[in-house]
């Protein structure tokens, strides 16, 4: 038998609409509603701009450690805005602009970030998974999740997030493989950001792409520029379609870039160059979503400065608010909460421990 | 009622919880058109089809994340790990998710699964298939673990930790498997689980055990009573967390004298929080020291080794009569 090239049943593509500069490929462009369209640039824009009001409560002291998202607002919408509410979305912890996008509120996010279990919480209306730190475990709850809805003949998807650095853990691995032996309705997305705290992303494989590594569990995979919001929403779009037509999972690389810190406590002056993010401000998803969507008339320079003030006064109104609320949270009973469905006895014993230790103290 | 093995009895609990709620749903190593490497899932497959029936690809961390997915949508996966000694693979899916989502949701979700696995030794299995270690997940907050010592309480546990709205694990003594019958009873039967058993009624001293070890602890007690007129009390954990302390703190109160039993590693064991629970409830009721009877802190040796490893009936009743002797 003579060697020969084995034909394999996919190929990658890379996919790309919106340009640096914001001129759009009239041929690749999707037909997204005007409306639609603007959803989009205000919740990227409050992605953004709320991120930046995290780190300066973090850099105050008002807050704890967390993970900016500045640079990373198209994959996130772009790809979210393609699900129904009834859908599920699986983060990771680099999410925000998601996670705001389906119905989480800032309130939460502070919280959560300001040390406070609350923060986790979810509304009982809200098809969201908490945000996942152990990197890449979330990829088989959206596995799992999936699995069920096609096994309770629901048109559902799971949607999950998670970085280049998650492509390395195991875990990714096995639900990739599971999502292809089940044709599971779940779409990976990869939000390639090249860096996993102070490792670049050509650490973490010799792979050319990491979009590549779905083929090999027979799950269709495509690369696109992930700071274009119009790519990142195409690609999610069909994916969701296939996804809910029967046709099972899909991996999305994003290329995107991590502009800001890994979280508050990383300092990224010690292992990558102001230059390579100089770079990357050039190409910033905010600036030429802006740019296309002023170039079709969809909005102007003043209506951009009016939305500014209105996401001002909103997250202004947010943080008020919580810092409000934190002065009646913080009972530290309510740590005995939660976990288990009842109580067992030891357990109401050792809060009985406690509540003695908060009763001497207040004497 | 049919005499049964604990094979058979766990296998009528999945049978009779997959018709009853079609939540309940069964996936693993195997599971499936083999019926488990044990046949516990055996004829499953057959009556409830592929989708509830899963043979999954070879991956532990897959098999339990991929439960938990399920569980949060509403289902009540029950997985297989095919022996405890795979489960490590899984462990992270289980400390960092399974037992912390509802916590980490505020209560919005929760996870209602169960991982099965058989556990200890007494079979003469290669490395890897011999360990006992719930103490790694009775050490775990968010968790229940459940050890059941004979073919009825195996059901009837095994039926509760399926519809526990929080994640179960199941830890299932292989030696135990098919190693005798038990009369247990066609219509459903449910033991609480956090509750432990009076195994023997006896005033002298309490034995305290669990798994399969209750049984040579059980017959040291018998031996005892015969040779030396000894009537020992022999309480059944069932359940290794959440540890129920009322039953053998009310004997110990009653005999003075206490003797734990397990197969697992000594330090840190289950048996070091239950001697701890009684020096803390109990101690000017205790006539002597407290006695362990425990594998030693050792990688369980291969099975030429394997029962001068594990504590049997006569070093039980040495233990026994040393704390009688005190």
């Amino acid at each position: 038998m003579p060697r020969k090239e084995i034909d394999l049943p996919y190929r990658l593509e890379y996919l790309s609409i919106l340009d640096e500069n914001g001129e759009v490929d009239k041929n690749l462009e999707p037909n997204i509603p005007d409306e639609l369209l603007l959803k989009l640039h205000r919740a990227m824009l409050l992605g953004r701009r709320f991120d930046e009001r995290l780190l300066q409560l973090q850099r105050q002291g008002r807050m704890g450690t967390f993970a900016p998202i500045t640079g990373q607002e198209a994959a996130q919408i772009g790809a979210i805005a393609t699900l129904d509410s009834s859908d599920w979305l699986v983060p990771a912890f680099r999410e925000m602009a998601a996670e705001l996008w389906r119905g989480k509120k800032m309130q939460n996010v502070i919280l959560l970030y300001a040390g406070y279990d609350e923060g986790g919480e979810i509304a009982p209306d809200l098809n969201n998974l908490p945000v996942a730190i152990p990197v890449g475990s979330q990829t088989l709850h959206a596995v799992g999740l999936s699995y069920a809805m096609k096994y309770r003949e629901k048109k559902q998807v799971a949607m999950v997030f998670f970085g280049d650095g998650a492509t390395s853990e195991g875990d990714f691995h096995e639900a990739l493989n599971f999502a292809g032996v089940f044709q599971t309705p779940t779409i990976f997305v990869c939000q390639n950001n090249h860096w996993a705290i102070s490792v670049p992303r050509s650490r973490q494989t010799r792979s050319k792409t990491l979009a590549q590594k779905a083929l090999a569990y027979g799950v269709p995979g495509i690369q696109v520029d992930g700071n274009d919001v119009l790519a990142v929403y195409s690609a999610a779009k069909e994916a969701v379609e296939r996804a809910r037509s029967g046709e099972g999972p899909t991996m999305i690389e994003c290329i995107t870039y991590r502009m800001s810190v890994h979280t508050t406590a990383d300092d990224p002056k010690r292992y990558r160059k102001e230059e390579e993010v100089e770079e990357w401000v050039n190409r910033d998803p905010l600036i030429r979503f802006q740019t296309y969507l002023k170039n079709k008339g969809l909005i102007s320079d003043d209506q951009i400065d009016t939305l500014e003030e209105e996401i001002k006064a909103e997250i202004k109104a947010a943080v008020d608010q919580t810092e409000k609320r934190m002065e009646e949270l913080g009972d530290p009973l309510a740590m005995f909460e939660h976990l288990f469905a009842e109580l067992p006895p030891y357990l109401q014993e050792q809060r009985q421990e406690l509540k003695l230790e908060l009763q001497e103290a207040d004497q | 009622m049919a005499k049964m093995t604990m094979v058979q009895a766990i296998n009528l609990a999945l049978h009779q919880e997959m018709e009853r709620d079609d939540n309940v749903v069964v996936l693993g190593e195997d599971v499936g058109w083999d019926g488990g490497v044990f046949r516990v899932t055996d004829g499953l497959i057959e009556k409830f089809g592929e989708q509830r029936v899963i043979d999954t690809p070879l991956a532990e961390s897959g098999i339990v994340g991929f439960s938990i997915g399920m569980a949060l949508y509403g289902l009540k996966p029950v997985c297989e790990i095919q022996f405890s000694g795979f489960s490590y693979f899984a462990f992270h899916q289980l400390e960092s998710h399974a037992a912390r989502l509802r916590w980490r949701s505020g209560g919005r979700h929760h996870v209602p699964m169960v991982m099965r696995a058989p556990y200890g030794g007494g079979v003469r299995a290669l490395e890897h298939h011999s360990e006992s270690r719930e103490a790694v997940y009775a050490h775990t907050p968010g968790l229940k673990m459940v050890i059941p010592s004979s073919p009825r309480n195996a059901r009837a546990l095994l039926v509760s930790a399926i519809r526990d709205p929080d994640p179960v694990v199941f830890f299932e003594p292989k030696a135990v498997y098919r190693a005798f019958r038990e009369e247990v009873p066609e219509e459903e039967e449910t033991l609480p689980i956090g509750r432990s058993q009076i195994a023997r009624e006896g005033k002298d001293v309490t034995l305290i055990a669990y798994g399969a070890i209750l049984h040579e602890t059980l017959e040291a007690a018998s031996t005892l009573q015969k040779e030396d007129g000894i009537e020992a009390e022999v309480i059944d954990l069932l359940t290794v967390s959440p540890l129920d302390d009322t039953l053998f703190t009310e004997s110990a109160r009653k005999t003075g004298r206490v003797v734990v039993v397990h197969e697992a590693p000594r330090s840190f064991g289950a048996g070091a929080e239950v001697v701890s629970r009684l020096v803390e409830k109990s101690f000017l009721y205790l006539e002597a020291p407290i006695r362990r009877v425990t594998g030693f802190d050792l990688i369980i040796p291969l099975f030429q080794r394997e029962k001068a490893y594990l504590p049997g009936v006569k070093r039980i009743m040495r233990a026994i009569r040393e704390t009688l002797e005190f």
